[in-house]
């Protein structure tokens, strides 16, 4: 159970938030131009870290906006909340 | 070795049970084998199992960086059942629903299979609709499946809050009756023994920490305990399916999330079927020793605690105790979670991984229990012939690519 602390409602209970998996993935530039095994690679393939895994939550039950988390798997610990299009701040576990 | 049998239990008692032999040996591993199965859960030892035993192969080694079972393999809720909707699930779970009616038999270990049947409810018109059409396609398979109505229902389960009036009205159910349970620890403590006898070496305590790959071909694995050399290799790590894709170059469509499961204190026998919702995300069961085994659903984050989320288990105990309101009595005893591997299609993957001689079985989501015989079956033949067989070859993992997908999420919905 984790205390999310929304970028704008401050720490909240996991209970209102929901997981949308990981972030930073970016949609090909030019989709005719991308083969099969490319948009493989953007649709289903993850990177299902063990450690440091950057993610996405949405506040659905609170303010209904998108942030990123960067949150170690292992010990499930969050080390940094960051706001959307902002760079990915590096964490040590 | 000698087999269990009630003449051997009479002789070991006249031992004062001192003298029984060791289920399994413990050896070094040695340099080399013709194959390695990374991972010894119920599916890595099944298919040591069925290496050794169909297809005559025996210089195999399980390499398994904790204790025999104690991933997933011992945390499940020990649900087995077939009624897949889509071919190719139904024909690798009923394969495995087959392997599971001989298995106490054919591994001379009690697994404690009891075919006490599987009820799936429907609580509105579409879970109706879509359960009608899954006892349907199973029938066809010849797969046996019936519908059952509320009073059906009732009859087979009076615990079940029938009500009408209830926040989850059961207005029918499809039955498997061939579905059942069997003892979790038991399946990979037989598949040990049995493949054991037959020269498989089981090396615990032995973590695989990177593989040697050469010019796109496996060569072998470094481990905890030294470099072991294979030309063919099998992955079959669950949860730590990506971390060894990783260590081997590729990228793999799977995340893996917490799953949770729930026993109570032990009562008295008064539920004697499997009771599963998929809308409302409960399963149930009583265990032989009479505690409610209680299957909670995933978690949506990537983890690998093995702990998943208290909202979980409220949301999944709120809803049994109205489906089961007796159930608000009960104490429970003991929670704990697994990490399970689960693909964008819910179905898992079987085959070739883009390394050379690198096999992979993995992503059985939160249905890997119920196909541990089969899974094992197949990927056995797989590694054996070096290309997936006819059971394993529609979960390639080519599939994500060709787009073949086998969309079991929509149709099993969320319980397995």
């Amino acid at each position: 159970m984790f205390l999310i602390g929304c970028p704008w409602c401050g720490p909240r209970s996991q209970q209102e938030f929901h997981c949308h998996g990981e972030a930073h993935i970016a949609r090909p530039k030019d989709p005719d131009a991308v083969s099969d095994a490319e948009w493989a690679e953007y649709v289903f393939n993850r990177s299902n870290t063990k450690g440091v895994l950057y993610e996405r939550w949405v506040h659905s039950h609170g303010c209904r906006r998108w942030f990123n988390v960067a949150r170690d798997t292992v010990s499930d610990r969050i080390l940094a909340v960051y706001r959307m299009g902002e760079r990915r701040p590096k964490v040590t576990p | 070795m000698s087999g269990y049998s009630v003449f051997a239990l009479v002789r070991n008692a006249l031992s004062y049970h001192e003298n029984w032999q060791r289920a399994w040996r413990s050896p070094d591993p040695k340099p080399e084998y013709d194959i390695l199965v990374i991972g010894g859960g119920g599916h890595g030892l099944a298919t040591a199992y069925y290496l050794a035993k169909e297809h005559g192969i025996n210089n195999v080694a399980v390499l398994e960086k904790g204790w025999l079972g104690g991933g997933n393999t011992g945390r499940n809720t020990t649900i087995v059942r077939s009624n897949y909707l889509w071919d190719e699930s139904a024909a690798i779970y009923e394969h495995s629903l087959k392997l599971w009616e001989g298995l106490s038999q054919e591994l001379n270990f009690n697994v404690m299979f009891s075919q006490r049947g599987v009820m799936n409810l429907a609580h509105n018109l579409h879970d109706w609709r879509e359960l009608s059409r899954r006892v349907h396609a199973n029938r066809l398979h010849g797969i046996d499946s019936e519908i059952l109505n509320a009073r059906q229902v009732k009859a087979e389960a009076p615990i079940l809050n029938v009500s009408q009036d209830s926040r989850y009205p059961i207005i029918g159910a499809s039955m498997q009756r061939r579905a059942g349970t069997a003892r979790h620890d038991a399946v990979a403590w037989g598949y040990a023994r049995a493949a054991d006898a037959r020269g498989v070496d089981i090396i615990q305590n032995c973590e695989v920490t990177g593989f040697a790959i050469d010019n796109g071909k496996v060569a072998g694995v470094e481990t905890t305990r030294g470099r072991i050399n294979a030309g063919r290799i099998g992955v079959v790590v669950a949860g730590h399916s990506s971390v060894l894709a990783e260590m081997a170059g590729f990228r793999m469509p799977v995340e893996s999330n917490p799953l949770q499961a729930l026993v109570s204190d032990p009562i008295k026998p008064v539920l004697d079927c499997v009771v599963m919702s998929s809308a409302v995300h409960v399963y149930v069961s009583q265990s032989d020793r009479g505690e409610f085994v209680i299957g909670a659903g995933s978690d949506s984050h990537v983890s690998y605690s093995q702990r998943g989320s208290f909202d979980i288990i409220q949301g999944i105990m709120g809803a049994l105790c109205e489906l089961v309101p007796m159930v608000s009595r009960l104490k429970l005893m003991r929670q704990w979670g697994g990490i399970v591997d689960v693909t964008p299609d819910r179905s898992p993957i079987i085959g070739r991984t883009p390394v050379e001689g690198l096999f992979i079985n993995c992503a059985w989501g939160t249905g890997g229990f119920k196909s541990t015989p089969g899974s094992g079956h197949a990927f056995a033949a797989t590694l054996a012939a070096g290309e997936p067989n006819e059971v394993a070859g529609p979960f390639s993992l080519d599939r994500f690519r060709t787009g073949f997908l086998i969309d079991e999420a929509g149709a099993a919905a969320v319980a397995h």
